[in-house]
């Protein structure tokens, strides 16, 4: 199996649907002849040319608001938004139609397609491009929200959410895009979109995390058992919107401990949803109070005091710490 | 019915007051003394100097990602020239020239591209807004700035900026609108300079001029050599007494040339030839404004040696003084709101306490203090 970096592996993932299927497309701000601000679609534009891989003008309501006509007439469009943070100019088309054309249509029409969004912090960026705010998405009905953690799952998740019947947010962690390599089938593979993975067993507590934070969660993880003989059990959700229940409970009904960590802010972010619904389900195997180990409620500050800002692996370790003494 | 052309009443114009070798058209040059003219050719050089700087500070891993403005800083002086303080000046990102202009210090502006909200606080008494990111939302909000200026009758005006590839957005066009139905003493700059990152001007818009959408929005559009600066000046002068004039908006598209990448993190090689950049060297700006100059008898070899060295000590001064910034991490919980809710005064104790050293660190490896610059 090839080695290969997340970056390497989301384009592999695009370029096998190119191929595949001649109703799937890429639209995006310098995604042809550029190969995308940080090189995802490369090779795409020389390959499959500029009506398949199209540079759009910078308007980012347009490339949403135009891909969902696409979809009508059965293309299956892949868009990129440069950076989250600019998502947000798209955010009428895909909250008002994107996510309800199907419900509203009854069936009739409906929207295959995927938004990209690289998002998050840790790369040294400019003002804007650093937000974590997976969250929004996650509360409008009718989205389907993964956020791959490495290499082999943005490949297998982002091919499932080019061949899912529905739109999907596709949340990239920046800062995992070449962060390290990891073995890639051959052969395109997909994962399932709304199932978590238990990445580590253990028996002491559970950590749940995902994105860019999957990392920091895994380092205490080995920290933690070696220095303080806690043993972790750690999942990676994968997909947040639908989120993997059955995953965390059964986890949470062994640990009877649970910790999530995440860079987004805290209020109203994934770790709400998730202990309340590890509260509504397994409320009487709790041992503890659940932690969360989150960014702040906080404007992410600019990238020379970010760090301040985004749990690291010692953050982790405090909150499984207390978690365990309790 | 009738079938004609319809007579559309606004001005659609173009103006070069300088050719390429400095040659002036009399009939245009605006009335400007030696020592207006001196102080132009220095806020020029100035720009283009700390420019230099801040990208190879950012090649030493010193500051962040960059974007220069190579090649349009008449396009951006010019204008900010012709408004006086008690005006609003409201930039996107590729301001440097502007900025500097009227009081941006050096080390806030690097301190911007270096990661530090610094960077963002507006100098006591400026007018201005800080750097915008996300292209075009500006002009909404100097739209908000201009109704505002007609709300109290105060006769100031509102010079904001915009790239040629952030006119493709919405915003833009609401807030041109805005512009010409409550005809609002604004005065919209596209810096037209051929590129949006790698997308050329051709695929921003099927228009031939971006000055011509002025024309839908029942306003005035003026198309400017924006490696000009008399041309930008003139354009400006005039837009500025209309719009104190109760007389409304005018966009003017200054026709100018990215000379350098999109930022430190683009490769032009990518997406556009050598081929193409090299004739817009010939119309450098600054070059062309020194010609004139010196035809003109106001500078000579002497006074461009005194502009340089001036220019290269104020952003020595200028990059220690950034580098020796300290910054407060807590400082991310204190401008939310007038006054912080409880919950941020938890978090925020939270933050001390992680930023706290474990037992047997030095303390110092890991707090910071505060210290303002
Ligand atoms: C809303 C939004 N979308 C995308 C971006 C990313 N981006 C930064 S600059 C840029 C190109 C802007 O081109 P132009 O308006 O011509 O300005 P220039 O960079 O040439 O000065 C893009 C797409 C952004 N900053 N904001
Ligand atoms: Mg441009």
């Amino acid at each position: 199996m090839p080695q290969m970096n997340m970056a390497k592996a989301l384009n592999l993932a695009m370029r096998e649907a190119l191929r595949e299927d001649p109703n799937v497309l890429v639209l995006g701000q310098d995604v042809g002849k550029d190969e995308g601000v940080f090189r995802i679609t490369e090779g795409l534009y020389a390959e499959f040319g500029e009506n398949r891989v199209v540079d759009t003008p910078v308007a980012e309501s347009a490339i949403v608001g135009t891909a969902i006509g696409m979809c009508f007439k059965g293309l299956r469009p892949i868009c990129e938004m440069q950076f989250s943070g600019f998502g947000y100019h798209g955010f009428h088309q895909i909250e008002n139609h994107m996510s309800r054309f199907r419900n509203r249509t009854r069936g009739r029409l409906t929207c295959p397609m995927v938004v990209r969004f690289p998002y998050g912090g840790g790369i040294r960026a400019i003002e804007h491009h650093s937000e974590s705010r997976e969250a929004i998405w996650v509360h409008l009905p009718g989205l389907k929200v993964v956020v791959p953690s490495g290499p082999r799952n943005a490949r297998a998740l982002l091919r499932a959410s080019i061949l899912d019947p529905d739109p999907v947010i596709f949340y990239e962690p920046k800062a995992c895009y070449r962060s390290h390599q990891e073995e890639v089938p051959e052969q395109p593979e997909t994962f399932p979109i709304g199932k978590a993975q238990l990445v580590r067993e253990g028996r002491d507590v559970t950590l749940i995390s995902y994105g860019a934070s999957l990392r920091p969660t895994l380092e205490a993880a080995d920290e933690l058992a070696s220095d303080h003989g806690i043993d972790c059990e750690v999942i990676d959700l994968l997909t947040l919107s639908p989120l993997d229940t059955e995953t965390i409970t059964s986890s949470i009904e062994r640990t009877g401990r649970a910790v999530v960590v995440h860079e987004a802010p805290r209020t109203c972010g994934m770790g709400a949803e998730i202990v309340a619904r590890i509260v509504e389900r397994s409320l009487l195997h709790l041992e503890a109070p659940i932690k969360r180990v989150t960014g702040y409620d906080t404007i992410i500050p600019f990238f020379a005091t970010e760090k301040y800002y985004l749990p690291d692996a010692d953050r982790v370790i405090s909150g499984v710490k207390e978690v365990v003494a309790f | 019915m009738p079938r004609g052309k319809i007579e559309l009443p606004h001005r659609l114009e173009e103006i070069a007051v300088l050719d390429p070798n400095g040659i002036v058209d009399e009939a245009l040059e605006p009335q400007l003394s030696p020592q207006e003219l001196r102080k132009l050719y220095h806020g020029l050089v100035r720009s283009r100097r700390f420019d230099e700087r801040l990208i190879r500070l950012q090649r030493q891993g010193r500051i962040g990602t960059y974007g220069p403005s190579f090649g349009q800083e008449a396009a951006s002086l010019g204008p900010a020239s012709q408004i006086t303080p008690d005006d609003w000046f409201i930039p996107s990102f590729r301001e440097t020239a502007g900025m500097l202009w009227r009081g941006w210090e050096m080390h806030r502006i690097m301190l911007w591209w270096a990661g530090h909200e610094f960077g963002a606080t507006v100098p006591q008494g400026l007018n201005d807004t800080p750097i915008a990111v996300p292209v075009g939302t500006q002009v909404q909000q100097a739209a908000g700035v201009a109704f505002a200026s007609r709300y109290r009758g105060d006769g100031t005006v509102v010079l904001t900026f915009i790239g040629d590839g952030a006119t493709a957005e919405g915003d833009f066009h609401e807030a041109m609108n805005f512009a010409g139905v409550f005809r609002l003493p604004l005065i919209c700059i596209i810096q037209n300079n051929q590129w949006a990152i790698s997308l050329p001007r051709c695929k921003t818009s099927a228009a031939p001029t971006l000055a011509q959408r002025a024309i839908a929005y029942g306003i005035d559009g003026i198309q400017a050599d924006g490696n000009d600066i008399l041309a930008m000046i003139v354009a400006t002068r005039e837009a500025a007494q209309k719009a104190r004039a109760g007389e409304g908006p005018t966009l003017i598209e200054a026709v100018t040339y990215r000379m350098g990448v999109h930022t430190t993190a683009d490769d032009p090689k990518k997406y556009r030839s050598e081929e193409e950049v090299e004739p817009w060297k010939q119309r450098d700006p600054i070059l062309r404004f020194s010609k004139y100059l010196e035809k003109k008898g106001v500078l000579d070899e002497k006074g461009r040696e005194e502009v340089e060295q001036q220019v290269v000590e104020e952003i020595r001064v200028a990059v220690e003084k950034a580098e020796q910034y300290k910054p407060d991490p807590l400082d991310m919980f204190r401008y939310h709101f007038a006054e912080m809710p409880p919950h941020l005064v938890e978090q925020m104790r939270e933050a001390e306490r992680a930023m706290m050293p474990p037992e047997n660190e030095a303390p110092e490896a890991r707090t910071r203090q505060g210290v303002a610059v």
